[in-house]
C-alpha cells in the first residue's frame, strides 16, 4: 500500500466504508468515557450536604452536652423559638420596623446619590464644587456620627432614616460617579457628533452607560444598610432587629438572640436575590454570564432559538 | 501611464477639475498637540477642496494625522490655525431645522450597548427631535438596507463585528447628514466580511449620492471605494498626492470586477509608490523613539 492510498484526494468525497480505520493509531489521551456523575451534580450535592452535616454536628454536640447550651443553644431549640415568635407576631413586629427604616433611608439616599453622581460625572463644574467635600467626608465611619444624629433628630425614627440615608448616599454617589467616568469617550463623541441635548446625554448616554456600576453601588449599600441599622438599633432604639438581638442578650434570652441573627441572614439573602433579579430587568443589554457547567446547554438553546443572519 | 491623471500641483494645493462649487474648502489647516510639554505637529498646510457627492479616501502612514483631520471636519477637535468652510444645503432637514452637517462612523465599536439595533439607528434622529413613530419608521428603512431586519430588537452583544459596523453605518445614513465622515470603519473586520461590507457601502452610497470622506490605511480599500485618493505624508501630515480614479473605475462599481482588473494592479503600484517613502520615514521615527 503506497502512502497515497491512505489520503483523501481533495476533489473526491469517499463514502464512510472506504475510509481507512484509525485502530492502529494512538487515540487522543483524554478520550475517556463519560463519568458516572457529572461534575455539576457532585458540586450541587456537596453544597447541600455540607451545611446539613455542620448543623447535625452542632445539634449532636448540644444534646450530648459538649457545648454550653446557655450560649450555643441547639438548632432545633432556635427553630422552636423562631416558630413561637412568628406565631406571637413578635418577630414580624421587630423585622417590619427595621425594614421600614431601611427602605425610607435607602430610597432617599440612593436617589440623591445617583443624581449627584451623574452630575459630578458629567460636569466639571459640579466636580470642582463637590468632589473635595465628598472625598474629605467619605472616610468617616457613618456609625461614628450616630450620637450626633440622635442629638439632632432625637431618639425617634428620623435619626434612623438619616443614618441609613447618609450611608447610602456616599456608596451610590461614588459608584455612579465612577460609572459615568468609566463610560468610553467614544460614546460621548457619538452623542456630541449627533447633536444630542443635555437631557439626552443624561438619560440616553450617561445613566444607562453607568447602570452596571450604579446597580453595584445600590447592591453594596443595601448590604451595608442592614449592617448599619442593626448597629444603630443596638444603642438608640426600643424596637427593630438590632434591638431584638441586643435586648435578648441583655435579658439572657439567648435563643431569641439567635432568631434575630437568623433573621438578618434571611434579609441579606432576600435582598441579594432581589438585586440579581433587578439587574436582569434593568440591564437587559448585558451579555448574560453563563457558568461553565451550563454553558453547553445554554449555547445549544440560544442557537436553536436565535434567528440566523440573512446571507449577505 | 495615461489612465491615472494627477490633479494636485507640486505645492499640494488641489486644483479642482471642474467649476463645481466645492462642498468643503480647507485652507492652511494646521494642528499641534502638546504631549507632556512637547509640541507635536499633527497636520500642516492642508489645502483641499472636496467636491459635492464625491467619495474621497485619505490614506497615509500611521500617525500621519488623517484621523485628526477627520475629527476636525467633524467638529470634535479644533484646528490650531487655518480655515474650513462648507457649502451648506439650504433645504430644511427632517424637522424643519437646518440639515445635520456631518455624521461620523468610527473605527471602534461605537454603537450604544444599552440600545437595541433600532434605537441605535434612530439615535441621530431623536437628537434632531424627530417624533418617535417617524424616527422608528426611518430607522426600519435603513435596517432593511443594511440587511439586519431580523435583528431589529437585538442588543449589540448579540451581533457580530460586521453587523455592529452595519448598524453604525445605518445610524450615520439615517440621520441624513450633508457629509459622511468615516474613520477606518472596517479596519477591525476580517477580509471576507470587509469585502461584503464594502460592496454594501458602495450600494447605499451610490443610491444617496452623499459627500463622503473616508480615512483608511488600506490601499485596496481606497481603490475599491474612492473617486479620489488623497495620500498624506509622514507626520506632520501634508498632502503628498491626489489620485483621480473616476475614469479608471466608473460607477456603479463591482468590488469583484475592480479587484480582478488589470487597472487595479497598476493603481495599487502607483499609490504604494507614493506611500512607500512615507511609511519608511514613519518606521525610522518609530525605531528612533
Amino acid at each position: 500500500m503506497t502512502p497515497m492510498q491512505n489520503e483523501i484526494m481533495p476533489d473526491e468525497v469517499l463514502p464512510n466504508e472506504v475510509l481507512p480505520d484509525a485502530d492502529d493509531l494512538t487515540p487522543l489521551e483524554n478520550d475517556a468515557g463519560a463519568p458516572l456523575f457529572s461534575r455539576h451534580a457532585v458540586e450541587t450535592f456537596l453544597s447541600i450536604v455540607t451545611p446539613l452535616i455542620l448543623l447535625s454536628a452542632w445539634e449532636g454536640a448540644a444534646r450530648i452536652g459538649w457545648i454550653d447550651t446557655n450560649f450555643f443553644p441547639s438548632p432545633t431549640g432556635v427553630m422552636t423559638t423562631l416558630w413561637e415568635m412568628i406565631r406571637s407576631g413578635e418577630l414580624w413586629e421587630h423585622t417590619s420596623v427595621s425594614i421600614v427604616r431601611i427602605l425610607v433611608g435607602y430610597a432617599f439616599g440612593s436617589l440623591v446619590g445617583i443624581f449627584i453622581g451623574v452630575l459630578m460625572g458629567m460636569s466639571s463644574l459640579a466636580r470642582a464644587v463637590l468632589l473635595p467635600i465628598v472625598q474629605a467626608t467619605f472616610p468617616i465611619p457613618k456609625l461614628a456620627i450616630l450620637p450626633l444624629f440622635i442629638l439632632i433628630f432625637g431618639l425617634g425614627e428620623s435619626s434612623k432614616y438619616a443614618i441609613i440615608a447618609v450611608t447610602v448616599v456616599y456608596m451610590t454617589l461614588i459608584n455612579t460617579y465612577e460609572g459615568v467616568r468609566d463610560i468610553s469617550p467614544i460614546y460621548l463623541d457619538v452623542g456630541h457628533n449627533y447633536g444630542a441635548s443635555r437631557t439626552m446625554m443624561f438619560f440616553d448616554v450617561a445613566l444607562p452607560g453607568a447602570m452596571p456600576s450604579v446597580l453595584a453601588g445600590l447592591k453594596i449599600s443595601m448590604g451595608v444598610s442592614l449592617l448599619v441599622i442593626v448597629a444603630a438599633e443596638f444603642v438608640g432604639a426600643k424596637s427593630g432587629i438590632g434591638f431584638l438581638i441586643w435586648n435578648s442578650w441583655q435579658v439572657f434570652a439567648v435563643e431569641k438572640m439567635y432568631v434575630g441573627l437568623f433573621m438578618t441572614a434571611i434579609l441579606g439573602f432576600a435582598t441579594a436575590w432581589g438585586f440579581d433579579l433587578l439587574e436582569k430587568i434593568a440591564i437587559p443589554w448585558r451579555k448574560p454570564v453563563v457558568r461553565t457547567s451550563q454553558k453547553h446547554l445554554a449555547r445549544s438553546v440560544v442557537s436553536s432559538t436565535q434567528a440566523k443572519a440573512p446571507a449577505p | 501611464m495615461n489612465i491615472v491623471s494627477k490633479v494636485s500641483s507640486a505645492s499640494g494645493i488641489d486644483v479642482p477639475m471642474t467649476k463645481v462649487r466645492p462642498k468643503v474648502r480647507i485652507r492652511g489647516a494646521r494642528k499641534e498637540f502638546f504631549v507632556r510639554g512637547k509640541k507635536i505637529e499633527a497636520l500642516d498646510a492642508i489645502n483641499l477642496d472636496i467636491q459635492p457627492g464625491e467619495f474621497l479616501c485619505i490614506v497615509g502612514p500611521s500617525g500621519c494625522g488623517k484621523t485628526t483631520l477627520l475629527r476636525i471636519l467633524a467638529g470634535l477637535e479644533q484646528m490650531t490655525s487655518g480655515r474650513i468652510s462648507f457649502d451648506r444645503d439650504p433645504s430644511p432637514g427632517l424637522t424643519g431645522r437646518p440639515r445635520r452637517l456631518n455624521s461620523v462612523v468610527f473605527q471602534e465599536q461605537s454603537i450604544f450597548p444599552w440600545m437595541s439595533v433600532q434605537k441605535n439607528i434612530a439615535f441621530g434622529l431623536k437628537a434632531q427631535g424627530v417624533p418617535r413613530a417617524r424616527r422608528f419608521a426611518i430607522a426600519d428603512e435603513f435596517i432593511d438596507k443594511v440587511k439586519l431586519s431580523q435583528f431589529r430588537d437585538a442588543y449589540p452583544y448579540q451581533l457580530s463585528g460586521g453587523m455592529k459596523q452595519r448598524v453604525s453605518i445605518a445610524r450615520a445614513f439615517a440621520s441624513d447628514p450633508e457629509i459622511l465622515l468615516m474613520d477606518e470603519p472596517f479596519a477591525a473586520l476580517d477580509e471576507q466580511t470587509k469585502i461584503v461590507l464594502q460592496a454594501e457601502l458602495l450600494r447605499i452610497w451610490e443610491s444617496t449620492g452623499k459627500t463622503v470622506v473616508y480615512v483608511t490605511h488600506s490601499i485596496d480599500e481606497a481603490i475599491v471605494l474612492a473617486d479620489r485618493v488623497l495620500i498624506m505624508t509622514n507626520r506632520p501630515g501634508r498632502i503628498k498626492d491626489v489620485i483621480d480614479m473616476r475614469q479608471c473605475f466608473p460607477r456603479p462599481r463591482q468590488v469583484e470586477a475592480i479587484k480582478s482588473s488589470a487597472d487595479y494592479g497598476a493603481m495599487f503600484g502607483r499609490i504604494w509608490a507614493a506611500l512607500r517613502d512615507e511609511v519608511a520615514a514613519h518606521e525610522r521615527e518609530a525605531n528612533a523613539r
